[in-house]
């Protein structure tokens, strides 16, 4: 972005080294805070220098050297962080790992980054550990921050972070020696050294490690910071796994780079709560999050007493009208600033103190697309809530939202330092310091992905708007054509659908064919509520699905997309013409979503293969029968004559945008 | 954490070792009115152990529990705790005697929170006089500070954090249940008598529950006596089984002892169980 300072190469250029100025510059400044036994205990920078110190001596004790790799896995727990600058301040390289992955998968990364060390969070990880300590000859030692349940347990390679520390402070005390060369060696650091590996999941074959140095995360860190201005006195909330890459950044490079604190909450159910009591003025989300909160407010809304129904009615619609024209310090009349002031005193404030945002200065959202409405109803309340789009291979930022230039549909202007352009075939390319090294021992994939001058493929395609901002349409593999030729994204169509609350899962049909035909999921909760207000009655999910006012009602809302990608040229062509709704839902037993709720598109496609041949020869209805897994594994069919609707297509109109994807 | 460790207080508090009768009940009869409840048994519960009492419905079960907590006073029949025989007691007296339990039906205070609950069950160990409490300063403001250590011990071992301030009756019925076990837990208890643990839960509960039953018995030392209707529960957590049957007692043993009892198989199970 051109407003904010390109962040000079300074000094300190490792972690570690960030850790020793921030513990002169910050001393008692709040580092880290965890909620433990119901109470928030913090830890000053000097009392994590404190902690890490003890804690990389102890490790250097059992063996960890330069070199050595270490694999972290838990929920986010500060003696989790402390131990990866530990390692680093040794020469090591932390591997954190996803907690809630399964053994083989583990395995897999355990044996492929070669650890020889393993910091963990609970019992259960540490039985985890042992239970496939046979197939990893290479693991040595493993390292528990939680006691409870280990203590019977063999402990001839398994040792908890207290013992480690508690060694660690007896070796400092014995011989004064010992800190220094622990000094020097964080001084040999290098800011090209690599300073973790994380492993992507990959949505196709094994994951891969993705090597990133001190200087992408350093760098990207502080460029996040100047980008958002974002200082030592941040507070962040740490709840998403460690190994990804936006929690790496969030809550290791910006707040070592910053000197911010980073809170953990109790446990992952009272993330909530725990947020509340914080107030983060820095917080990062998925969309779904800020989705979940927003229908939790809105059913607590319709339990509300009369007066405070009206209320929130009333200041809502100031706050829609003018709220995001203020936080985009735009021009609003004297009468509007007041109403929006009132609404601030007995809505939107109240409000914001239950959501936890109080404080907040910027939020973020990326990894899907958020639904417009949603996006809106945040900013409105003055919340500077904003997109970005990045990759783990980028050190997270690849375009970001400025403030003030803040689309529902774009994901905003490349970050400080990234080149971004799009490849011939609509991919997204960048180049920044934020790039990776490249994939631990898979030299091949590297060369697929990263360029010989450094521009990498995101897989993403998209475009760039007219006013200078990204737009992306789908992962470029499953963009398609029509057989008229016109571009055909999937994803695009799916989650414009999928905007509607009354609409759970969207499974579009096209490439190479003559139309778009969608499979429609409806929402149980939110069509179920609304059956109740309109006494429609019914017995299963099923017969709600199949019910011609349920079919009336998602052909209101195939029809409103279709106006929409009507205006827009590049989409125009791939209006939904026929859409079925499922008799039922769509479900990871029966494998037809993934663990994390995606669609499985080919695997939708085969199981309901009639479905999809009567969407094009053009039959009203069609009946099916469907194999289905219950909950403890017992299977039973299911049997329907699903309804197939026909849509009248819009003219194409509006702008022309030179079509990128072409 | 580690500090919920506390041998001195839980485990040991009698001074009895692993292995030793902690409860003895010897020819014990029950009768209300001319309804014999319980005839005739004869038991002990070793300190350490999961002891499980199971029976068809009407078998004397509860009963057993209630006679072992001193809510009813068998006519017939003594009961040694610790070594010591029993007189008629009150079931306060039994609760500071080192005796917890957890009933049936879910029996919390609904209106209140999780954590006010378990609360509840440091009240037998408040020693503070009443005006203290009253004033809810001083010496009483101290020992509430303790009492709500503890409890937060337990809420982090039971991991239910996250309803902390939750009133009780807004709960699912499976978390309920594991309030009730922290309430019996804050007592630090000698002895836990669960009745039905698991009645009401749906397999992912009913994993939890044992997980932290068994945690419970490893990690400080509890003896367990619990009654169970789900056998696959019984024979997975007990070390040993007391079949009841129209309140007699027809077995007594390891669960695959009395897993192959013919007895038992005809009284109970009706057919062999597959293991």
């Amino acid at each position: 972005m051109a407003g904010s300072p390109v962040v000079e190469r300074l000094d300190e250029d490792t972690f570690p080294k960030i850790l020793l100025r921030n513990a002169k510059v910050f001393a008692d400044r709040p580092a880290m805070r965890e909620k433990d036994l119901g109470i928030w205990q913090a830890w000053s920078w000097s009392e994590v220098l404190e902690e890490i110190r003890t804690f990389a001596i102890g490790l250097q004790d059992i063996g960890f050297t330069e070199g050595d790799r270490i694999a972290i896995v838990g929920t986010n727990r500060p003696r989790l962080y402390w131990t990866m600058v530990a390692a680093q301040s040794l020469g090591g390289v932390p591997v954190p790992l996803y907690s809630d992955s399964v053994a083989e998968e583990m395995a897999f990364v355990l044996e492929h980054a070669e650890v020889r060390f393993a910091c963990v969070e609970d019992q259960e990880q540490v039985d985890k550990l042992l239970s496939m300590s046979e197939g990893l000859p290479r693991l040595e030692h493993v390292i528990y921050d939680d006691p409870r349940g280990l203590r019977d347990y063999d402990h001839t390679r398994l040792h908890s972070f207290e013992e480690m520390q508690a060694v660690g402070r007896k070796a400092l005390d014995a011989d004064p020696a010992r800190e220094r060369a622990w000094l020097e060696r964080i001084a040999k650091g290098k800011g090209d050294d690599i300073s973790v590996m994380l492993y992507t999941s990959g949505t196709t074959g094994r994951p891969k490690g993705v090597m990133l140095s001190f200087d992408n995360l350093v760098i990207s860190g502080r460029n996040g910071n100047a980008f958002d201005k974002l200082d030592e006195h941040e507070e962040t909330l740490a709840y998403l796994p460690m190994a990804w890459i936006g929690d790496h950044v969030f809550s290791l490079a910006q707040a070592y780079t910053a000197g911010y604190c980073v809170n953990c909450p109790e446990s992952l159910e009272t993330v909530l709560s725990d947020r509340r009591e914080i107030a983060p003025t820095y917080f990062f989300a998925p969309p779904r999050v800020f989705e979940g909160l927003l229908t939790h407010i809105m059913v607590r809304m319709e339990d509300a007493s009369k007066l405070k129904k009206k209320m929130f009615d009333v200041f809502m619609g100031v706050a829609k009208r003018v709220g995001e024209r203020i936080l985009n310090g735009e021009d609003v009349g004297l009468k509007d600033r007041l109403a929006y002031w009132l609404g601030e005193i007995l809505v939107y404030g109240p409000l914001k103190n239950q959501m936890g945002f109080t404080r907040l200065k910027v939020g973020y959202t990326a990894g899907e697309a958020i639904g417009p409405e949603i996006f809106r109803f945040y900013r409105s309340l003055g919340l500077n809530l904003k997109q970005l789009y990045g990759q783990t291979e980028a050190s997270v930022y690849i375009t970001m939202q400025p403030d003030g230039e803040i689309f529902g549909d774009t994901v905003g202007k490349p970050a400080t330092q990234v080149e971004l352009r799009i490849a011939e075939n609509g991919e997204v390319l960048y180049r920044s310091p934020g790039v990776f090294v490249g994939y631990y021992k898979n030299d091949e994939a590297t060369k697929s992905t990263k360029t010989e001058d450094g521009w990498v493929l995101t897989g993403d395609a998209g475009f760039i708007a007219d006013n200078g901002h990204l737009k992306i349409i789908d992962r470029a593999k499953d963009v398609g054509k029509l057989t008229s030729g016109a571009l055909f994204a999937p994803k695009y169509i799916e989650n414009k659908l999928k905007f509607f609350p009354d609409v759970k899962e969207v499974v579009a049909f096209g490439d190479g064919r003559d139309f778009c035909g969608v499979f429609v999921n409806i929402d149980l909760t939110a069509v179920g509520s609304w059956a109740e207000r309109n006494n429609v009655n019914y017995a299963s999910y099923q017969e709600l699905a199949q019910h011609p006012l349920v079919y009336d009602m998602i052909e209101r809302h195939v029809d409103q997309v279709n106006r929409d990608l009507a205006g827009e040229p590049m989409m125009a062509g791939a209006q939904i013409k026929r859409f079925l709704v499922l008799h039922k839902e769509l479900d990871a037993d029966d494998g037809e979503l993934t663990r994390t709720q995606k669609v499985r598109r080919s695997f939708i496609a085969e199981r309901y293969a009639p479905l999809i041949e009567a969407l094009y020869d053009g039959s009203t209805e069609k009946h099916v029968k469907t194999e289905v897994t219950y909950e403890d594994g017992r299977k039973g069919a299911l049997e329907a004559t699903v309804e197939i609707r026909d849509m009248t297509l819009h003219p194409a109109s509006g702008r022309n945008i030179q079509e990128a994807a072409e | 954490m580690s500090a919920f460790v506390d041998p001195a207080r839980m485990a040991g508090h009698s001074g009895m070792e692993k292995g030793e009768v902690l409860l003895r009940v010897d020819n014990v009869s029950l009768a209300f009115g001319g309804v014999k409840a319980i005839t005739n048994i004869s038991f002990d519960i070793v300190k350490g152990e999961v002891r499980a009492i199971i029976g068809p419905n009407g078998a004397g079960k509860t009963s057993m529990l209630n006679v072992i907590n001193g809510f009813y006073h068998p006519q017939e029949g003594t009961i040694t705790w610790r070594g010591k025989v029993r007189r008629k007691m009150k079931p306060y007296e039994a609760a500071s005697n080192g005796i917890a339990r957890t009933f049936q039906n879910v029996a919390l205070f609904k209106g209140m929170t999780t954590l006010d609950n378990i609360m509840t069950g440091r009240g037998l160990k408040m020693k503070s006089n009443f005006i203290w409490q009253c004033l809810h300063w001083g010496p009483a403001l101290k020992e509430e500070i303790e009492h709500r250590r503890k409890v937060e011990e337990i809420i982090d071992f039971l991991e239910i954090q996250a309803i902390r301030k939750t009133p009780v009756g807004r709960l699912p019925y499976g978390l309920q249940k594991r309030v009730e076990l922290a309430r019996a837990l804050a007592m630090e208890p000698e002895l836990l008598l669960l009745d039905e643990p698991m009645a009401g839960m749906n397999l992912e509960e009913k994993e939890d529950m044992s997980r932290f039953i068994l945690d419970v018995n490893q990690q400080f030392g509890t003896t367990i006596a619990l009654i169970e209707h789900d056998m696959g529960v019984v024979m997975d957590l007990s070390d040993r089984v007391v079949v009841l049957d129209y309140g007699r007692k027809i077995a007594d043993g390891p669960p695959d002892e009395v897993q192959a009892s013919q007895d038992v198989i005809d009284a109970y199970l009706g057919v062999p169980h597959e293991h």
